[in-house]
């Protein structure tokens, strides 16, 4: 007996069946688990950094410059005799905050142009993936660079830069899954049903969607925290003495010969986030979208 | 074969939109400068009289769309402007630094393939084997370290510790070039090869699968020589097109690669005129990379339809 109400009902069994599954399955997600865990340290650390680093991270001691690690400095310190351990807590700060953050604007932005151009299409979605081909055609790092240049160093100039570039990868994803999306019988049915466009695109093809771009976010914000930690390799990112991974690098090179350290914890330090990070991606794809997985 | 290849003029047709966006992009990056650029690029000190000279030679006072006219029209007649800081034309600073930044990734390109076609090919012989987890740890951190960072850590280890390699520059003579070119060519090969691998690791498994392999298998053949002849010529389509689109990548990568080790291509007059607030030099840097990624575009859509000849682009076919 197929009565709609029968249908309801076997519909809702088997969603309540699935939520259980993914709930089941979360913490039993590898991946995920560990991915979490390791991005939890650090961000507790980099939350925690005012309470628990040993030293002030941008005073300096003459005296005691450039030594090797030792119980005092656990990992030395750097020319200016400042503790590279407090600095590199404190740097967590700083690159994770950008990192995360930066994600945000061309997040939404990016999610809503994409959105409205795949659902939509006609002129608009022309127009939109045009100006996406051309922002593809600058490579990440010469764009970032010349905006950075442009909108003078700091913070904010940092944020727009990536804002401006990124935004690009969201729109052209979520255009790419609404178009699939829009051609599904459930879309059909709440047309059908007299629903709005506006309601259609949020209430219904929005969840499904999402899923990707929020899977994609997870590897952005790898890529943000990477041209974070570049620019202040290059001298292009957060004014010295504000301790941060990148320039951290810059300063530990001039002493690789004697220092190794120096420059390499700040980047291992990089590693690690981005190792955490691809594997709670590689969970969320695994948990949000398993059928997408070879 | 030749009828093959009449998708090509359509395909230049489509880059012209492209091309004129990225010149639009990059004219307004000179009027994103806030308040007078003259005044931006010469800094708050200059005198009145260079900052009106200045705006003279950028054509400051014209209006927009003239401005803008201009722009294009010198880019045609290969005149990228006057570079400030060395008071030469930039056109002769970029081709200096063009072959430099070429060859860099030529190296690096091979070396990436050296890294990527043996791996991906032990992996794929059997998936969830020993080799297919070195390859995977391989991918994971390959993408998870920074490019710069990769090029410090080879440093350390192999100029500094083992001193095989110099610590950085370009050298006198071709073969000097080479030599100081392998550093910098493995930190980029390193740094392309997990995208590589990945791609190349699953077309190769779909091939592998495939009734032609299973055909050349009854044959007898095996080992290396199946995989050369009949496996890899199918399973690097796939990634030609990955290489195509990471070869842009790579370029934004060179920047910070050529800071690293002191070599004087692209990177560094990009970088270099950043600090000396060069900004004609800073456009034609991004000009050139730019459009050199929109020929890299035309260019593996050309080999790609070459490589496999069930691929046909001039009928309306799609790029897979």
């Amino acid at each position: 007996m197929t009565t709609p109400t029968a249908v309801l009902v076997k519909f809702k069994q088997s969603r309540r069946a699935a939520n259980s599954r993914s709930l089941k399955r979360w913490y039993q997600n590898g991946p995920l688990l560990a991915g979490m865990i390791i991005v939890g340290i650090v961000v507790v650390v980099a939350v925690f950094a005012p309470l628990i680093s040993p030293y002030d991270p941008i005073k300096q001691d003459l005296l005691s410059t450039l030594q090797s690690p030792s119980s005092a400095h656990w990992l030395g310190t750097d020319k200016l005799g400042r503790d590279v351990l407090s600095r590199l807590m404190w740097g967590a700060r700083v690159d994770l905050r950008i990192g995360f953050l930066a994600v945000l604007i061309p997040f939404v932005f990016g999610s809503i142009i994409g959105a409205l151009a795949g659902y939509f299409g006609g002129w608009f979605d022309v127009v939109v993936m045009r100006i996406v081909d051309v922002f593809f055609a600058f490579p990440f790092y010469v764009i970032v660079i010349a905006l950075v240049f442009v909108f003078g160093s700091g913070e904010t100039s940092i944020y727009l830069a990536i804002a401006v570039v990124s935004w690009v990868a969201y729109a052209k994803i979520v255009r790419g899954e609404v178009i699939v999306a829009k051609t599904q019988d459930y879309v059909t049915a709440a047309r059908l049903g007299g629903m709005s466009h506006m309601r259609i695109l949020v209430r219904h093809i929005g969840p499904n969607v999402l899923s990707q771009v929020i899977i994609y976010a997870m590897s952005d914000i790898v890529m943000d925290i990477m041209a974070i930690v570049t620019l202040g390799y290059l001298g292009l990112g957060i004014a010295p003495p504000t301790p941060e991974w990148g320039s951290m690098i810059l300063d530990g090179q001039e002493f690789i010969t004697t220092q190794w350290q120096q420059a390499t914890i700040p980047g291992l330090m990089v590693v690690v986030m981005s190792l955490g990070l691809s594997w709670i991606g590689d969970g969320l794809s695994d948990l949000l979208s398993p059928d997408r997985r070879k | 074969m030749l009828r093959r290849m009449q998708f090509i003029p359509g395909r230049l047709i489509q880059t012209i939109p492209v091309v004129f966006g990225v010149t639009l992009v990059v004219f307004f990056l000179g009027h994103l400068l806030p308040g007078d650029p003259a005044i931006a690029i010469l800094g708050e000190h200059a005198t009145p009289a260079r900052v009106a000279a200045l705006r003279e030679q950028l054509g400051l006072n014209l209006p927009l769309g003239v401005q803008y006219g201009q722009f294009l029209l010198h880019i045609l007649q290969g005149n990228l402007g006057q570079s400030l800081t060395y008071q030469v034309p930039v056109a002769s600073l970029v081709l200096q630094a063009v072959p430099v930044t070429l060859s860099l990734l030529l190296f690096a390109l091979i070396i990436s393939l050296a890294i990527s076609i043996p791996l991906a090919g032990l992996a794929a012989a059997k998936p969830g084997g020993a080799w297919d987890y070195v390859a995977r740890g391989y991918t994971l951190l390959g993408q998870g370290m920074p490019q710069f960072w990769v090029g410090i850590m080879l440093l350390l280890l192999l100029a500094v510790g083992l001193r095989v390699f110099p610590v950085g520059g370009y050298g006198i003579t071709p073969l000097d070039h080479i030599y100081y070119l392998c550093l910098p060519a493995l930190t980029m090969g390193i740094a392309m090869s997990p995208t590589i691998v990945r791609s190349l690791r699953s077309s190769t498994i779909d091939v592998l699968g495939s009734e032609y392999i299973a055909t050349a298998r009854s044959k007898g053949s095996s080992g290396t020589a199946l995989f050369r002849q009949h496996v890899l010529r199918n399973a690097v389509i796939p990634t030609v097109s990955i290489i195509g689109v990471h070869l842009g990548y790579l370029v934004g990568g060179s920047i910070v690669i050529e800071k690293v080790f002191a070599i004087p291509g692209l990177g560094s007059l990009m970088l270099n005129a950043i600090f000396s607030r060069d900004f004609p030099t800073i456009q034609a840097v991004s000009l050139m990379v730019a459009l050199f990624v929109v020929a890299v575009g035309i260019l593996t859509d050309i080999i790609y339809t070459l490589l496999n000849p069930r691929i046909n682009l001039s009928e309306g076919g799609e790029a897979v």
